[in-house]
């Protein structure tokens, strides 16, 4: 099969694999119809994230057909399933307590140990994420072996749904979704967020659907502030003003009631101090470059709620640590846990109360998916977002 | 290598063994209050080396967990460098073990000590080329959480540090084999299956 590669940092090319097989019981093979490029791709493409190995098959957002079963799985040849980028068993204490992301089983032994050292407890396996988080090969591809699939892909019956309506339950959109759960919005809230990127985007319109009075969008892409205005958001260009002051006045000097970190870890910004993390990315010495969430810190009113659905790494340096005990603050925080939210945001879909195509800038066949990278990453405030389409 | 240290890197391998109960328990590391002797940042206990882990089970039963382990030849489904165990009469069991470039050896053992539902110990028999002494408690988790496994294994490292050395260098370091022996028997009952990335069949293996 065909699938898109990672050689080395800014290197991707789309290379022939063999096929996937069932390897375990629960086991299905999906052949891929839909895919797209995340925003935390661009952190492998950028060689920011440990553990991405030459050859490894990268994507974590994909969708398509079920062509084969393994005997425990309880999918159907011919159904069509969106499969959440976290592999979660449905079984362990973890996903019993529907923290699906932290599922204890499905990062294979000799993988998870990685992030054990790093963080003190294993990550779960992820789709196209590093060994760090399993080595699991992605689905930018035509074929991808989904372990557990009694548990995490959800069938879509409804053929009048186009796949770019539903593609992005893969991840982006429950992780728009649990963004703003995590920020515990109350009517009449204010809410920041930090990247108009399709998190953020998303983020943003689940803040208004759970009822946020206002949501400020910050970036600095003039196209992707316009999509946060066309979804009924204020919006903030940190090129032309000073994000700190501008929020503290345009909330009568309060500060917003939440804010969502929507950018992680390789920030834009001015501040020396990202400068430093800057340099220090450069020769090597891997410090997260943190000032999204640095300034969202300060930003956020005494006593408020800060969620950081944005990817973070490692360590950072020059934390505001002070800002987070003296004001009272609430973290939330997280990869996904995409298979609690994927039922209840289909339906939301299906109501047309959620659209998720506005944002699909480029569609491309899957053998430019090298392109798709490079444009995504250089060309931000055009290219918003990419669906490759293998076989095509 | 000489026979001996490769007997010995297998043992890791095997994750059996059990010591604790024996030469520990009469001469305990001082100052570890509430935790395990093991966890000591002295691991070494005369000419034993002790390693263990502990992981939370949720389901099946304890019972269930118990009887699954005490059919020794369960073993090999999660003890990654075990190819067979099988019972030689007399409650004692043959284990065959994956040596490094050397096929494999095997080593006979028996039950030292036994409680339904709680513990399984066993030992290498006398006149073994391994030393080892294994045990695995079965105990109710706080919390209705399921089951705690706990895994001891004692060992006689092989040619001292060196042979750990070695051993580590070969991925067959005794305690990062018991530590994923024993996390693959958690998938194994939790999931029915033990998780890998890997795209197509292990062909060697099945």
């Amino acid at each position: 099969m065909r699938a898109l590669t990672y050689h080395g940092k800014k290197d991707v090319r789309v290379d022939t694999h063999p096929d996937p097989e069932i390897v375990n019981p629960r086991d299905a093979i999906i052949r891929v119809t839909s895919t797209a490029i995340c925003g935390s791709d661009l952190h492998l493409y950028d060689g920011v994230i440990p553990g991405v190995l030459s050859g490894d098959i990268l994507g974590h957002e994909f969708m398509g057909e079920v062509v084969e079963t393994g005997s425990g799985s309880t999918l159907k040849k011919g159904q069509r399933v969106v499969v959440p980028f976290t592999i979660a068993c449905g079984t362990c204490f973890f996903c019993d307590k529907h923290q699906y992301s932290a599922c204890d089983n499905s990062n294979p032994v000799d993988k998870r140990e990685i992030s054990e050292t790093l963080y003190g407890q294993p990550m779960s396996g992820l789709f196209g994420y590093s060994h760090m988080t399993g080595g699991y090969p992605g689905g930018q591809a035509e074929y991808v072996r989904v372990p557990y699939s009694d548990v995490g892909p959800i069938v879509i019956e409804n053929d009048d749904l186009e796949d770019e309506q539903v593609l992005f339950l893969s991840d982006i959109l429950p992780t728009g979704w649990m963004a703003a759960e995590n920020a515990q919005i109350e009517p009449g809230d204010t809410v920041a967020v930090w990247g108009a990127g399709p998190v953020g985007l998303f983020a943003a319109q689940s803040a208004k659907l759970m009822n946020a009075a206002r949501v400020i969008v910050i970036d600095h892409y003039p196209h992707r502030l316009e999509l946060a205005a066309g979804l009924g958001c204020e919006t903030i260009n940190f090129h032309d003003v000073d994000v700190r002051e501008a929020l503290n006045e345009m909330t009568g000097g309060i500060g917003p009631d939440a804010v969502i970190d929507a950018v992680g870890m390789e920030a834009h910004g001015f501040a020396v101090d990202n400068m430093l993390d800057i340099a220090k990315q450069t020769v090597g010495m891997g410090a997260d470059r943190a000032s999204a969430l640095k300034q969202a810190l300060l930003a956020v009113r005494k006593g408020g709620r800060v969620s950081i659905p944005g990817v973070y790494g490692g360590m950072t340096d020059k934390f505001p640590l002070g800002a987070l005990m003296e004001k009272g603050l609430k973290i939330g925080t997280g990869q996904t846990h995409v298979q609690k939210y994927t039922k209840k945001l289909l339906a939301m879909i299906e109501e047309g109360k959620i659209d998720t195509t506005f944002l699909i800038s480029h569609r491309l066949p899957l053998e430019q998916a090298a392109d798709g990278y490079a444009n995504f990453r250089n060309k931000q405030n055009d290219w918003t977002k990419v669906v490759l389409k293998p076989g095509t | 290598m000489k026979p001996r240290a490769q007997a010995a890197i297998a043992v890791g391998a095997l994750a059996v063994g059990l010591l604790a109960l024996t030469r520990s328990s009469s001469n305990p590391p001082s100052g570890t209050g509430g935790a395990p002797g093991r966890t000591a940042r002295r691991d070494r206990f005369g000419r034993y080396r002790v390693v263990g882990k502990t992981v939370t089970i949720a389901k099946p039963s304890r019972t269930e967990l118990f009887a699954f382990w005490r059919d020794f030849t369960n073993l090999p489904r999660f003890m990654e460098n075990l190819n067979a165990v099988k019972p030689v009469g007399n409650g004692r069991f043959e284990w065959e073990i994956v040596a490094p470039g050397e096929g494999s050896v095997t080593v006979v053992t028996e039950i030292a000590s036994e409680r339904q539902g709680e513990l399984i110990a066993w030992r290498s028999v006398e006149g073994s080329t391994i030393d080892t002494e294994g045990r695995v408690a079965f105990r109710d988790a706080p919390g209705d959480r399921g089951t705690q496994v706990e895994l001891v294994v004692a060992y006689s490292p092989p040619a001292g540090t060196l042979g750990v050395a070695i051993a580590k260098l070969l991925q067959r370091e005794p305690e990062m084999q018991a530590r994923r022996d024993l996390r693959r028997f958690k998938a194994l009952m939790e999931t029915g299956e033990i998780p890998t990335s890997n795209n197509q069949l292990d062909r060697e293996k099945n």
